[in-house]
């Protein structure tokens, strides 16, 4: 080991001290707190909301696809809102704003010792207009006509038009309007998390001591702040096609009989802006997902990360490659063979970095003293899951493969395996895992155990025998399925028992839910450092840390974030805020 | 999507410059001490301001690359018939100018402590912004009296669009200029009102720039530019 402190002995520690917002009131702490950590839990608690809105709205599409024909309230109309809604809401109301605006504010700040966000009053205003945002979102479900049948990818021309429930309402014009204030809200967000990490790091916090979980934040945050952009142009040109009759997307088209006024637009520029935004989206889901897990398998295996500087610099091709892989979203769409190739081959070098952060994974487990706590089971069955998703990516990124395959329950099951199920694991180990940082107490263990096993079984249960309905061609999309010729009555079957199976998967997440609640006044007292972890977040004197995080001193960084099981060292983790040199020592190669 | 990608091909750049003074091949396991001793690795020396700032502005650049893109994809289809720019959109260009100049003035006179010439050049830059967006409504107006309505064609409806998207920006950075130019009167910290201004100026220059660039656009020169480098290069 190679000592790097100074040799005229330490400086003190010359941080600028940020100008903390002092509240006076009990709305200024709780309600309208410039605190990143309440504003962190107010982010959860509305995504957390509305994603419960997103599951019933799945357990609907399951009942009409499960059992066609017995529920007489879903209508065609109402399954295409409830498939639409499930959609917009789990990407970007719920994943995006979890990572990036729950874990983001509450563990950017403590991770890389700064007292707040550098933009507090900023990073207020960024969960009000979301709140706002999911607010118009929820207020289209009660206007006339109801929410938006569109589908999640809001693809004109059918978006604006009568045929498509909330096309010729209110629908669309919220859905559109939501988005809008998401986006604006996010960027206001997005910026404090980068310049945070940029500017407000403690001192010795190098770049390169950064937790993994920060690194992935951080990487997705540039990337959402430079990809919804796309979504933002996307919607305003939807809205004025629809709201003002302009053309922009709209073709001249007819509809039941009688003449547009739309004339000439292209519906092809409306699936570049938004795969544009669309795929980076996946990444800014997953990227911080693999910050969290790396960290998570480190501090549970009692193992250092293996490749550390291998995880940074995935992280970070994964973020660039992810801007030039959009048009494989488009194969059916049409396009010149040579810009399949070429998608098609950006498509599978993703691959790379990626298998690269799977066996990095599976390296730091080797032969690591691995804790089976319900944190490390979720990271654990988070790398089967993605594995999984992963391998249907490289079927669908070719697009011969694609092609058939597009519209099947085949897409939907690998979706779902690789950026829904897969970052949602990570979520629930993440909550698992700094839960105790957040109240004070250990969530319930044997509830933790029962949710993990009904929740990653039952998942895959969901999930895997779709794409078995995908391969025999079960189309997706349908609201009806019955009178198909490729419905078999064992594809029937299997999609009863998919249905059975997302109700006992929902019911766990209200286990999980109670467990939340529960624990915040009857769990285990957790103590300051209950996994005995390195990262900073765990070393601050109170705990929950209080507003300005560190007490008086900010901590300084003396080493980097995955000191498990040093030789020679008293612990078998070394804070990263702890002076001294540890180990065999050993010149650098 | 090529103006977009050649846009984020340089905050790649950027980015790439940036993290290789990270020392992003350095192995942090075989480290121990105070890393942060080494030049260049802790916090920026600029003002923490200033790069909230410039990610904005990468942004708002972001966000005006992707309208441009939009153009030229819509350009290409059959029923694109462009339009005649108002004359008032030059006389308008020159006060955007003015507002600028008069902005760089006032960060100038900050660092010599002029208090004097900052709030004359703060309150111009204020009075020509004002003037360029009543500028661009009156030439809104005459376009709208010629018979280019906004839904008439794809051209004239990326017209208001990015016209309108760029008034939008301006009357965002007014408030800012606002909040600054009440502390110019009220008597705000040097250093912090020089700050201010500062960032101010930044903003308004590249505003300046994008309206430049747009202008270029709706006018048409910039596809016969692309035109030209395309010829060139085949």
């Amino acid at each position: 080991m190679v000592d790097i402190t100074p040799a005229d002995g330490i400086p003190p520690a010359e941080v600028a001290e940020v100008e903390l917002y002092h509240p006076h009131s009990w709305w200024t702490k709780y309600v309208f707190s410039q605190d990143a950590k309440v504003i962190a839990i107010q982010y959860s608690a509305t995504a957390t909301g509305i994603g419960l809105v997103a599951l019933v709205l799945s357990w609907l599409m399951r009942l009409q696809l499960g059992f066609p024909g017995t529920f007489d309230f879903i209508t065609p109309e109402a399954y295409y809102q409830f498939i639409t809604m499930h959609g917009m809401i789990m990407v970007i109301y719920l994943l995006t704003a979890l990572f990036l605006g729950g874990f983001g504010n509450y563990l950017i700040p403590l991770m890389v010792g700064a007292r707040d966000m550098v933009f507090p009053y900023v990073n207020m205003l960024s969960y009000w207009i979301y709140l706002l945002a999911v607010l118009v979102l929820v207020s289209s479900f009660f206007a006339p006509g109801g929410p938006t049948g569109a589908g999640w990818t809001l693809y004109p021309p059918q978006a604006i038009m009568s045929g498509t429930p909330g096309g010729q309402d209110w629908g669309i014009i919220l859905m559109l309007s939501s988005l809008i204030l998401f986006i604006i809200g996010f960027t206001m967000g997005g910026l404090n998390y980068v310049v945070t990490v940029l500017q407000g790091r403690t001192r010795g916090m190098t770049m390169m001591r950064l937790p993994l979980t920060v690194w992935g934040i951080f990487t997705a945050t540039v990337m959402a702040l430079l990809a919804f952009p796309a979504l933002f142009v996307a919607c305003v040109m939807m809205l004025l096609d629809r709201a003002l009759g302009t053309s922009f997307f709209m073709p001249a088209i007819s509809e039941m009989g009688e003449q547009l006024q739309h004339n000439g637009g292209s519906p092809i520029l409306f699936q570049h802006l938004f795969w544009f935004f669309g795929h980076p989206e996946v990444y800014i889901v997953a990227l911080p997902a693999f910050g969290i897990v790396s960290d998570l398998i480190s501090t549970h295996a009692r193992k250092n990360i293996f490749g550390y500087r291998m995880m940074v610099w995935a992280i970070v091709g994964i973020g660039a490659l992810s801007f030039v892989v959009w048009a494989h979203h488009m194969y059916v769409s049409g396009m010149d063979p040579y810009f399949g190739f070429f998608f098609a081959t950006t498509t599978l070098i993703i691959a790379v970095p990626t298998a690269i952060k799977v066996y990095n994974w599976v390296l730091t487990l080797w032969r690591g003293d691995i804790h089976l706590t319900v944190p490390m089971l979720f990271a654990l069955a988070f790398i089967v899951t993605f594995v999984n998703g992963g391998l249907t990516g490289l079927f669908l990124g070719n697009v011969v493969v694609d092609v058939p395959l597009s519209d099947t329950m085949f897409v939907v099951a690998h979706f779902h395996m690789v950026m829904g199920v897969a970052p949602i694991l990570v979520v629930f180990g993440a909550i698992y895992h700094w839960y105790p940082k957040v109240t004070g107490r250990m969530l319930d263990e044997m509830l933790g155990r029962f949710h993990f096993w009904v929740t990653f079984l039952g998942a895959y249960l969901i999930f895997f025998p779709m794409h078995y309905l995908g391969l025999m061609g079960v189309p997706r999309r349908y609201a009806e399925l019955t009178d198909m010729t490729i419905m078999t009555e064992s594809a029937h079957h299997l999609n009863s028992f998919i249905s059975i199976m997302a109700f006992i998967v929902g019911f766990a997440q209200m286990v999980f839910l109670f467990n939340l609640i529960w624990s915040i006044r009857h769990g285990r007292e957790a103590g300051g450092n209950p996994w005995r972890a390195t990262t900073l977040e765990w070393q601050t004197p109170h705990t929950p840390p209080t507003h300005g995080n560190f007490g008086k001193d900010l901590p300084i960084v003396y080493r980097w974030p995955y000191d498990y099981s040093v030789p020679g060292a008293k612990e078998d983790f070394i804070p990263q805020n702890m002076p001294g040199t540890f180990g065999p020592s050993r010149e650098p190669a | 999507m090529s103006v977009i990608l050649v846009f984020l091909l340089v905050i790649a750049g950027f980015a790439g410059w940036w993290l290789s003074h990270q020392r992003l091949t350095a192995k942090p396991w075989l480290e121990q001490g105070l890393a942060g001793d080494f030049v260049g690795l802790d916090r920026s020396a600029l003002p923490t301001a200033k790069i909230g700032l410039g990610v904005f502005l990468a942004v708002v650049g972001c966000l005006f690359s992707l309208f441009t893109s939009a153009y030229f994809m819509r350009m290409g289809l059959s029923d694109w018939r462009p339009l005649p720019l108002p004359r008032l959109l030059w006389l308008n260009t020159g006060v955007l100018v003015l507002s600028s100049i008069a902005l760089q003035c006032a960060v100038v006179a900050a660092r010599n402590g002029q208090i004097d010439m900052v709030r004359l050049g703060l309150a111009t830059a204020g009075l020509t912004a004002l003037a360029f967006l009543i500028g661009q409504l009156m030439a809104w107006r005459q376009m709208t009296d010629d018979g280019y309505l906004l839904s008439s064609n794809p051209a004239n409806s990326f017209f208001y669009l990015i016209t309108g998207m760029h008034g939008l920006h301006i009357l965002g950075g007014l408030v800012g200029l606002g909040r600054t130019t009440v502390g110019a009167w009220n008597g705000a910290r040097p250093e912090r009102l020089r700050l201010g201004v500062e960032l101010c100026a930044m903003y308004w220059h590249f505003l300046l720039l994008v309206w430049l660039a747009i202008f270029a656009l709706l006018a048409g020169w910039a596809a016969t530019f692309i035109d030209i480098c395309r010829q060139l290069l085949t």
